[in-house]
């Protein structure tokens, strides 16, 4: 039988974590927007330099009144290339979005 | 490309046991995906009618011939009696006669909890140009998602590479990358431009088809266990979308995660589009009872 | 005296030997199925051309992806160094190398000294290497040569979503059903590769003066839409994809 061992307990009771991005033959490259925390206040939007962000109604959640932060779908594909010009390869200071969610609800995978 | 090895079956179906002018609810579900198109229709939430084909570089009007596809086998029922469509997919802005467009994902996970039943928490979509893992609750809510269509490992697209380079029809694949009596290391390559020139290297050494196709289908399967353990997996688990029909990669993942996955009783590469027409009848139900 | 350089790339092999410093000799050769074979066929092709013999040459660095499959070289060096190295010792202004080989792309920042400060790397990816310009003329069914000349006849410039190279053939047929002139999927092409090494040498930090090399630089396109994109001049030394194995050869000179 396989080995699998998971990375973290899955909840049910747990955040709705949508992940936007991808992995491909150089890495993984996401960004997860916990929804349950985001309101869509936007903060994020103000201070991305590639304009990854936008605010509006959930779009994997029909029924979600609340607006929430998604990753722009022109961006998602680019994401390594987009969020280049905030990952230096040294010096790299804090994450501009990850720093201005009041939430605390963006995280980046690498 | 040769045109012969991509493919893969083509079909529509029409419930026997069913007539759409015994219903109240006739609704449908279209996916436009970048490979495929499917057209469901369902009647007070019960499959009635569906077709899968090929989406093609006639992107804009697949909406409409997987639909009249569709139709064409039922009895009688014509677009204007559809009550409520919801396209899906990646093409949604293209089904003109759509009400509304919803995004996969949501769709995905609808279509799951109808197709596997209420116990099915994580749902492992591999389409044609895209390749996403979701979870979800017992009502077909998502729970959480990651979704991966920059990159054409573990997708349709990738395996038709294969399908070609090897000359073996994609309907094969599967059945004959489990002809090998030894397993093989995987494809080192995750890239599918890469691991194309590592089998062709692999072919010259005097691999059999077998062998490269049981090399690159273990690759598959390592692809999509480590996105599962980025999101974490609960049972029961499920694959949709096309793949799901390649024993090879199905039975490697399998093994991979120690987790068996729901026998599919559909067609697998539906999914979206009966999400999309449950959708469909939850928003026409809404509707009613707004009136009232 | 005489010292070599071996660059052994996915696509192909570059050999520079030096006297004293100076370059003596040059060899490029495809890189077969078999790479032995390969390098043999070049010494023998030197050896031709030149009258300089293997045997006569008192150092032997190797670089590039199949650096450590060679038994004729004594050290071995990273891309990365080799690069830097080379760039810096054809002009010594250089402080970003941006090195575009068939399965790889580079950004390398450079002090004056010539010391690598920061580099990022476009790996395991064929979208972002030569690999992908490859595809694409052969979707478009174009010579590989031709491609960059047919792309500076554009008119227009026509965005490319896909950000692989399997999914920007099919998005390039469906350009090609929606009547695009060729010319302008070209440039496409080499807007799309060269947009995706900005933003690698971004991460580097830009500073001028820039020089890029490896066997894509020869791509007039390429060359184009880099320097649109970056918005600076772009140095391309006339034997580019021989910089990195001039880098290795410099090492063995103990330069």
């Amino acid at each position: 039988m396989g080995e699998f061992r998971l990375p973290r307990p899955f909840q049910k009771e747990g955040p709705m974590i949508a992940n936007y991005g991808y992995k491909d033959g150089s890495g993984d490259f996401f960004i997860a927007i916990d929804t349950d925390k985001c309101d869509g206040c936007g903060a994020c939007i103000e201070v991305c330099p590639a304009q990854a962000f936008e605010v509006g109604e959930d779009p994997n959640d029909p029924l979600r009144e609340e607006p929430v932060a998604v990753i722009v779908e022109s961006v998602r594909k680019k994401l390594k290339y987009a969020c280049a010009q905030c990952k230096p390869v040294t010096d790299r200071p804090p994450l501009p979005c990850v720093q201005a969610c009041p939430a605390e609800a963006i995280s980046h995978s690498w | 490309m040769a045109e012969e090895y991509w493919r893969w079956t083509e079909s529509r179906w029409t419930n026997p046991d069913l007539s759409w002018k015994d219903g109240e609810i006739v609704t449908a579900g279209v996916d436009v995906g970048s490979v495929s198109s499917q057209a469901v229709i369902m009647v007070d939430g019960r499959l009635y009618a569906y077709a899968n084909t090929r989406t093609g570089s006639d992107s804009p009007n697949s909406a409409i011939n997987v639909m009249n596809w569709a139709l064409e086998e039922t009895d009688g029922l014509s677009l204007d009696q559809v009550q409520y469509t919801v396209g899906t997919g990646y093409g949604r802005v293209n089904v003109p006669f759509a009400q509304r467009a919803i995004t996969e994902i949501a769709c995905h996970a609808r279509g799951a909890n109808f197709m596997y039943g209420p116990t099915v928490r994580t749902v492992m979509d591999m389409g044609g140009q895209d390749c996403k893992a979701i979870h979800c609750d017992e009502k077909g809510k998502v729970t959480n998602f990651l979704m991966n269509d920059k990159c054409a490992a573990g997708t349709g697209r990738g395996m038709e590479v294969f399908a070609d380079l090897l000359n073996v029809s994609i309907n094969e694949m599967g059945e004959l990358s489990l002809r090998v009596e030894e397993e093989p290391p995987p494809v080192s390559s995750t890239c599918v431009v890469f691991a194309k020139s590592e089998a062709s290297g692999l072919l010259r050494a005097g691999w059999p088809k077998e062998k490269v196709l049981a090399a690159y289908s273990s690759a598959m399967a390592h692809r999509v266990v480590s996105l599962l353990e980025r999101i974490g997996m609960e049972e029961d688990f499920a694959i949709t979308g096309g793949i799901a029909k390649n024993k090879g990669v199905v039975l490697r993942l399998e093994k991979e995660l120690g987790v068996k996955a729901l026998e599919p009783k559909y067609d697998t590469q539906i999914a979206g589009a009966v999400g999309a027409a449950l959708f469909s009848k939850a928003l026409v139900e809404k509707e009613k009872s707004k009136k009232k | 005296m005489l010292t070599a350089g071996i660059d052994i790339g996915a696509k192909t092999i570059e050999i520079v030997i030096l006297d004293d410093g100076k370059i003596a000799f040059q060899n490029l050769t495809v890189a077969g199925y078999d790479v032995r074979e390969s390098l043999k066929k070049a010494w023998e092709d030197i050896e031709a051309q030149s009258g300089i013999k293997l045997d006569g040459i008192k150092k032997i660095v190797a670089t590039g992806a199949g650096r450590k499959d060679t038994i004729y070289a004594s050290d071995t060096i990273t891309e990365v160094s080799a690069a830097a190295k080379g760039a810096l010792a054809l002009n010594r202004d250089i402080r970003t190398v941006v090195d575009v080989g068939a399965e790889e792309g580079r950004a390398i920042k450079v002090d004056s000294a010539g010391k690598v400060m920061d580099f990022a790397i476009n790996e395991k990816c064929a979208a972002g290497a030569g690999a992908f310009t490859e595809a694409m003329a052969r979707a478009l069914e174009v010579p590989l040569e031709e491609l960059g000349p047919l792309s500076l006849q554009s008119t227009q410039a026509v965005p490319m979503n896909a950000q692989c190279a399997v999914f920007a053939e099919s998005e390039l047929v469906t350009l090609v059903h929606n009547k695009t002139p060729k010319p302008d999927m070209a440039r496409a092409i080499h807007d799309a590769i060269a947009d995706r090494i900005v933003s690698m040498v971004r991460r580097v930090g830009l500073e001028e003066k820039v020089m890029l090399i490896g066997g894509v630089a020869r791509n007039i396109g390429f060359v184009t839409s880099l320097k649109r994109d970056l918005e600076t001049e772009v140095i391309v030394p006339e034997d580019c994809e021989y910089v990195g194995a001039y880098g290795a050869a410099l090492a063995a000179a103990g330069k």
